[in-house]
């Protein structure tokens, strides 16, 4: 258990279930209240509509032989209200069920929490506005890259509870053309409480992430940085990349994380087949992909990093896998990794299913139909 | 708290002080010749459109396929938050997905 857990990373292993379960209901319903009386608003053609989207997604995932089911649903609901406004709120619901050591049939917990609920105001076009309970920008994993249907491999990066729990304040973002060649985009944040270790603590931090977008190469760096406000009161600091070469169809994405807790990296690739001169069909619709990365323990300590879901020794790991895109927002995924730690070195496998879906909630015009 | 303070205070001054070159920006604008945008056809607008939308969209994912222009507004406004999409990608790209 404890082993597939922190395979997971556990993700958010910190929520209490039962606190959880509350805000969760209370903030979706409020959500999902608005959303209905916004519907009334949006009967022009033209005009953005409510949608509720987000993934499915069930895994086997097997670490050191020991076998984990993972089902989980993460509903995204998107209300535009007027030309500026934007109300959005992600749930997520996750079982993870493993077969007792003394036999018998799959059992586990399921948790359910709010990744983020907040209210976004486009003010204008350098700056939004957003209040609430957010995705903390650190690093580009956690806000961009954290849905199952859009992650490369299921299996989290090891460095992903750096500095990643959700906040609880005012964000300041935006992104702008600097020039024809490079946009520029920022993140300015400010948390009075976040979920934190132990699921008890709240913390408090402020932050911001600047990065730099380069249209015609495909390319993105930036940087990413943290101050606690509390206790230790340490600073925290991160790096990013990603690329998508115009001349092949791979995309190439790295993170580096340097903070108390632990210092760690990742780069991973993925590469679409679809310049293979056989089975072409089959061939567009398959991307294999590769991850490597590595992770030292921090001052924090051994006992409190397996608190976060980090690892509690120097660990190295590589995974390699293939997606199958099925369809639209629909892929099958399966892999393979080899983690290498003082702790013991272990295999892991993954297959599974993950799907997106989208939903208006309102009426829309389908394509081609009059306006 | 004072950093907390400090950090707050530091938030809303750059929100006020945007809005202020936003509008300045835009005033600008407005007296200059139309954006050459404006100027192109639909044509135009929609190869920058499908290019813009490769650049950006596959920073992350798939290209998705196309939605009703109401759902596809909806969630280039919620890309423009999450991945900080730049006002006249949003545009163009909105312009690409719903022709």
């Amino acid at each position: 258990m404890g082993v597939s857990l922190s395979y997971q990373s556990a993700k958010r292993v910190g929520i209490d279930l039962q606190k959880s379960v509350q805000h969760t209901a209370a903030a979706f319903l409020a959500t999902v209240m608005l959303a209905c009386a916004a519907l009334p608003q949006t009967t022009e053609s033209d005009k953005p509509v409510p949608i509720l989207t987000g993934n499915v997604g069930t895994f086997s995932f097997v670490t050191g032989g020991h076998n984990l089911v993972d089902t989980q649903i993460n509903p995204v609901l998107l209300v535009p209200l007027g030309d500026r406004w934007l109300i959005e709120a992600r749930a997520e619901f996750e079982g993870q069920f493993q077969r007792p050591a003394d036999g018998g049939p799959y059992g586990g917990p399921v948790s359910k929490h709010i990744d983020y609920a907040q209210v976004d105001y486009v003010a204008n076009r350098y700056v939004t506005i957003t209040a609430g309970r957010f995705l903390t920008p650190f690093g580009i994993f956690n806000e961009r890259l954290y849905p199952v249907w859009i992650r490369f491999l299921q299996p989290d990066p090891l460095i992903l509870p750096l500095r990643t729990a959700p906040s609880d304040g005012a964000l300041l973002r935006g992104g702008f053309s600097v020039s024809p060649e490079a946009n520029m985009n920022y993140a300015l944040y400010v948390s009075a409480t976040s979920i934190g270790i132990g699921s008890v603590d709240s913390e408090r931090h402020v932050g911001g992430r600047m990065g730099c977008f380069f249209p015609g190469p495909r390319l993105e760096v930036g940087g990413s940085w943290q101050r606690t406000l509390q206790d230790y009161r340490n600073h925290a600091f991160g790096f990013h990349m990603g690329w998508q070469p115009t001349q092949a169809p791979l995309s190439i994405r790295a993170e580096y994380a340097h903070a108390f807790e632990g210092i760690g990296y990742w780069a991973e690739g993925a590469y679409r087949l679809s310049q293979a001169h056989f089975w072409r069909k089959a061939m567009r619709r398959t991307e294999l992909v590769a991850r490597g990365q590595q992770f030292f323990v921090g001052a924090i300590g051994a006992d409190a990093d397996a608190n976060l879901g980090l690892p509690t020794a120097e660990t190295r790991e590589a995974d390699f896998g293939v997606n199958y895109f099925l369809r639209d927002g629909l892929k099958g995924i399966a892999s393979y990794g080899r983690q290498f730690s003082s702790a013991g070195n272990f295999n892991q496998w993954s297959f599974g299913v993950a799907y997106r879906f989208l939903v208006p909630l309102g009426h829309v015009a389908e394509p081609g139909e009059a306006q | 708290m004072k950093i907390r303070a400090f950090f707050i205070v530091l938030l809303v001054s750059l929100a006020l002080a945007s809005s202020v070159f936003a509008r300045s920006h835009s005033a600008n604008k407005e007296a200059a010749p139309a954006p050459i945008v404006r100027e192109r056809d639909a044509d135009s607008m929609r190869i920058e459109g499908e290019k813009r939308f490769h650049a950006n969209c596959g920073r992350c994912h798939a290209a998705p396929q196309k939605f009703p222009p109401r759902m596809m507004a909806t969630v280039l406004r919620h890309m423009r938050v999450r991945a900080t999409v730049t006002e006249d990608d949003q545009r163009l790209i909105l312009f690409y997905m719903t022709q």
